[in-house]
């Protein structure tokens, strides 16, 4: 052991003479990650890790940050905010991480927050919804588009191809329930009426009552689906069997390969707005966002031998803004990262170019979520 | 009107079909050895995923659900030998506690070992819904329809006719009456168990290319289990027939003419006016106090 | 359904030990060697997260307490308790928030509310036995998660709500170790409470319940009247502990109502030991620790805590302190035996 050591330190000291480099530092710079790994929202949570653990090898083997290696503390809140709360004081009191990423949910991030600003730490969050970035809570950020915007650019198209009367069909999640309000209030404002509300329970195994009622209300233009996962497979596939011709609207919640495997070809023709991670490989070569797109799918894919889901993605834009702001910042100082993270300016990510400010701690607009499709057992961007 | 009411009774009826599965599990056990048994939601999945891991590494349909029944009946037996036989003589409230254990484990391991992702299996005889005046049906729900009801033709088969199901009512009734008159009653509880994960893996597999199955499916089945039990009374097969049967439907018609938001609390509310009006359950015996 | 008349052993040993430390004095060094570590406690804590987990622990301990007045005594079990802890707590977060009424009334009048509905339900409730009741306790606490999920207006969906601080005439509660008093002297003045329903007549005539709910009526107890009275105590201790506990962690979700949270409450009462208040504490400390020791080992977590539970009740059927107290007392009298010889 001591010889191993000598021997590290042996190389060490020959790489510092070779390269002048700045050779890593004794105590790492500890990120700190809050999700769900267990319970509803593990299928979220689980590409979440994944990705953030990449992220991690990806950046030491990279030489590390401020010259000093990343190293990763998280822990699993088994979906239930309550748990994430005491995880989060555990990560900044305890571990003393530098700075948090996660909160998979929005229960889970909205738990942490009141420790967050009362610690004065930066945080990252990878849920879902509007009130994660509106009002404006100062040390809180969010790398993925909230789910008025999903709602806003799913109304357009609908807007766009003569839709006037929808039915939506939500789950009753955290998820689905926060983004059911923000879309009726979209509907209402572009002037779509919602002809039929109707929620499920994520983890039901038939829906078709929900869809029976649908299908025989009349006039209904189109079918809005909000949830995600295991869900929303069932759902597609029970509009299947009951030879629903609706054009049928998903989420960016099932965004992932995965779902067109497990719908079949129920899943063709579905239409819902992505991240371009999706579509990457047709974007034009010379989009900023197609290389980065590209070689994240790739290694992932590579690494887990597993698809990729557009939540992962969101964890390894959040990994981008932190470590720009950091390099930026040359300190891990957590009140100067905060103010680089607000200051994140044409940051390119997998869910668009991130410009954020004081006003804005999303910095996305509602250009980059592209329409896509189902087309042939993939998803291809629409029109 | 007419074809939409008539394909909330097909839903229900399929929904119900596998609630019965899970109560009729939850009757057997309660029978034999007076537990209820919270681990038995876990059987259903247990059973589910490994059909449909077998199926995914190229084991035949046939022959991975056929397994994945199988091993569910071993898991179940070796839960009662290992877990719930070493502590007869606990309290209920103990007991009840040993079953929530044995869920986390068997929840956790099948986390461990086949991963969190949800799995489905190919639908047994294709994915075109069959038509029905004006409704339609999957041929798979029928598959649920018609395993539910061999598994009733089946269980009153083993429990009227053969002795070893004739030993497992009498453990029911008194457990050292039948000791004395020959019954193997530690081989009749660890039986119990078994069928009982058996009946509970059938439904798990059945259902699974319907609703796909992952390693946290089990507990929303055995609550609803455990409810469809309970409306139709603890222990009494016919009532976890018509308690699961009856649930199913009553839940579809909610969310069918009521409210889909508060269709998950209607069992509860049911279950809760059903006791107070008859603390037996609609088909169960009248329980006499021991003094 | 067996039952065990052998459930009244360990009190009728309690009483043949009697003489040599009585239950009186017993009760006292009990509740000082518990006055002394809620104390000192503090000193060994290094950071705001001990605290924490410390007043975690006690918010369990005294809901496992509040529990147990109802399983451990009257042999009554509930797997909706966490439903009148949600109760309380939403009931202050939707009083504060919405009608921008004070902590103190909030509280108060949440409890209020909490008890009349719990009387409501206890009076039909309460004839049940064994497993219907089980069940029946079991519905009851899933419809309070699923009505708070869903009236999103009011309680902010499956996202759960905010909550403000606790304060009292102008002082606002801030930080874990000012909570870490509150919920410290709350735990004792439960213990308190506890043992002096426990050995009240009322108590006596609890414990008598258990033993046979028959001979308990034949001795002219009114059994209906008392197990309603317990149930309603229970519910209403939970529920301020619920509003105490919003207004300490600032943000509720309805999954502290929900059927998890009250198999855990149950899991604390059974692990301890039924009928033993530093049982609960016990189980809750356990249930507090685990998670936290575990949190490290997602996947396994699960199976490990699984294995603890079936473990501890295969050799310990009746609860960690209770059953190990038998031991000791046991391992006492052999050990003077061979003394004597």
């Amino acid at each position: 052991m001591r010889f191993f050591n000598m021997m590290v330190g042996v190389v060490c000291a020959l790489a510092i003479g070779a390269s002048a480099a700045q050779a890593p530092a004794a105590d790492p710079v500890k990120v700190g990650a809050v999700l769900s790994l267990t319970g509803s929202a593990s299928s979220l949570g689980d590409p979440e890790l994944k990705t953030l653990e990449m992220m991690v090898d990806q950046t030491n083997r990279a030489g590390g940050l401020l010259g000093r290696l990343v190293e990763l503390v998280h822990y699993d809140d088994g979906s239930e905010p309550g748990k994430a709360n005491v995880l989060a004081k555990r990560l900044i009191e305890d571990d003393k991480v530098d700075m948090l990423i996660g909160g998979t949910t929005t229960g889970a991030s909205m738990a942490m927050y009141p420790l967050i600003e009362r610690a004065q730490i930066p945080f990252i969050s990878l849920a879902g919804a509007l009130v994660i970035v509106e009002p404006v809570k100062r040390w809180m950020f969010k790398p993925a588009h909230h789910d008025r915007m999903v709602g806003q650019r799913v109304m357009l198209d609908m807007k766009a191809r003569g839709y006037t009367s929808i039915a939506m069909l939500s789950d009753t999640s955290g998820f689905g329930q926060s983004a059911r309000k923000e879309m009726l209030n979209v509907a209402q404002k572009v002037g779509i009426t919602v002809a039929v509300d109707e929620t499920f329970n994520p983890k039901d195994t038939d829906v078709t009552t929900q869809l029976a009622k649908i299908k025989n209300t009349p006039g209904v233009q189109a079918l809005f689906v909000v949830t995600f996962g295991q869900g929303a497979v069932v759902v597609t596939k029970n509009i299947a069997q009951l030879g629903i011709e609706l054009p049928h609207y998903e989420t960016s919640g099932v965004a992932t390969r995965e779902y067109i495997r497990l719908a079949g070809p129920a899943a063709e023709g579905v239409r819902l707005p992505a991240p371009v991670l999706m579509v990457a490989a047709d974007l034009p070569d010379s989009d900023p966002q197609k290389k980065l797109s590209v070689d994240y799918v790739r290694e992932y894919e590579s690494r887990y031998q597993t698809d990729v889901s557009s939540f992962g993605a969101y964890a390894r834009d959040a990994w981008h803004i932190w470590v720009n702001a950091v390099t930026q910042a040359r300190s891990v100082d957590k009140a100067k990262v905060r103010d680089f993270i607000e200051n994140t300016t044409g940051l390119p990510g997998t869910s668009g170019m991130i410009n954020m400010s004081p006003q804005d701690h999303l910095g996305l607009d509602i250009s980059a979520l592209k329409i896509v499709t189902v087309r042939n057992g993939k998803f291809a961007i629409a029109d | 009107m007419l074809p939409e009411l008539l394909q909330f009774i097909l839903s229900g009826m399929t929904l119900g079909a596998m609630y019965m599965l899970s109560a009729l599990g939850f009757s057997m056990i309660y029978n034999a050895s007076g537990v209820i048994n919270f681990a038995q939601g876990e059987f259903i999945m247990v059973g589910g995923m490994a059909a449909s891991f077998l199926s995914a590494a190229g084991v035949p349909l046939p022959l991975a659900c056929v397994a994945g029944v199988m091993i569910a009946g071993l898991v179940g037996g070796l839960v009662e030998r290992m877990a719930v036989a070493p502590a007869r003589d606990a309290e209920v409230a103990s007991i009840i506690i040993i079953t929530i254990g044995v869920s986390m484990i068997l929840r956790g391991l099948t986390e461990i070992l086949l991963g969190k992702r949800p799995h489905a299996l190919p639908h047994f005889s294709g994915e075109a819904p069959l038509a029905l005046l004006g409704a339609t049906i999957l041929p798979q729900s029928l598959w649920v329809l018609a395993a539910g009801a061999l598994i009733v033709l089946g269980l009153s088969l083993f429990f009227g006719r053969t002795r070893i199901g004739k030993g497992v009512l009498a453990t029911s009734y008194d457990r050292l009456a039948a000791q004395l008159v020959g019954v193997d009653v530690r081989r009749v509880l660890t039986l119990s168990f078994a069928l009982s994960a058996v009946i509970g893996a059938v439904g798990g597999v059945v259902i699974a290319p319907i609703s796909t199955v992952a390693y946290d499916t089990g507990m929303m089945l055995g609550l609803k289990g455990f409810v469809a039990a309970t409306l139709g009374g603890l222990g009494s097969g016919p009532g976890a027939v018509f308690g699961g049967l009856f649930l199913g439907l009553i839940e579809a018609l909610t969310a069918g003419y009521v409210s889909s938001a508060y269709k998950d609390a209607v069992p509860f509310v049911l279950v809760f006016i059903v006791l107070v009006l008859r603390p037996q359950g609609l088909l169960g015996a009248k329980p006499t106090d021991r003094i | 359904m067996t039952h065990h008349p052998d459930q009244s052993l360990p009190r009728s040993r309690q009483s043949i030990s009697g003489p040599i430390l009585g239950p009186g004095s017993r009760r006292v060094v009990g509740l000082a060697a518990l006055a002394a570590v809620v104390a000192l406690l503090p000193l060994l804590l290094p950071n705001a997260f001990y605290f924490d987990v410390a007043i975690r622990i006690a918010i369990l301990a005294v809901n496992g307490i509040a529990l147990n007045l109802l399983m451990g005594y009257t042999g009554q079990i509930s797997l909706g308790h966490a439903g009148f802890f949600g109760l309380g707590a939403y009931g202050s977060a939707v009083l504060t928030t919405h009608f921008g009424w004070a902590p103190l009334p909030a509280l108060l009048a949440a409890a209020g509310l909490t008890a009349v509905i719990a009387w409501g339900v206890a009076r039909v409730i309460l004839r049940l036995r064994g497993h219907y009741l089980a069940m029946a306790t079991l519905g009851l606490g899933i419809i309070i998660s699923i009505v708070l999920g869903n009236e999103a207006a009011w309680t902010g969906g499956p996202d759960g709500m905010p909550v403000d601080g606790f304060s009292l005439f102008g002082l606002t509660l801030s930080g874990e170790r000012q909570w870490y008093w509150v919920f410290g002297g709350l735990l004792i003045a439960t213990v308190i409470l506890a043992q002096n329903l426990i050995d009240s007549p009322a108590g006596r005539a609890l414990q008598a319940l258990h033993g046979s709910e028959t001979a308990a009526s034949v001795a002219g107890i009114d059994v209906g009247r008392r197990k309603i009275a317990v149930f309603v105590l229970s519910a209403t201790v939970s529920a301020m502990l619920g509003s105490l506990s919003a207004h300490y962690s600032g943000y509720i979700n309805p999954g502290i109502a929900g059927f998890l949270q009250s198999v855990e409450l149950v899991i604390i009462v059974v692990l301890g030991g039924m009928a033993s208040i530093y049982g609960s504490i016990f189980g809750a400390v356990v249930m507090g620790l685990l998670p936290q020791i575990l949190a490290g080992y997602e996947g396994w977590d699960s199976v490990l805590f699984g294995v603890i539970l079936v473990v501890t009740m295969i050799f310990l059927p009746r609860g960690v302190v209770p059953s190990l107290a038998t031991r000791l007392r046991s391992a006492g009298v052999t050990g003077k035996g061979g003394a004597a010889c």
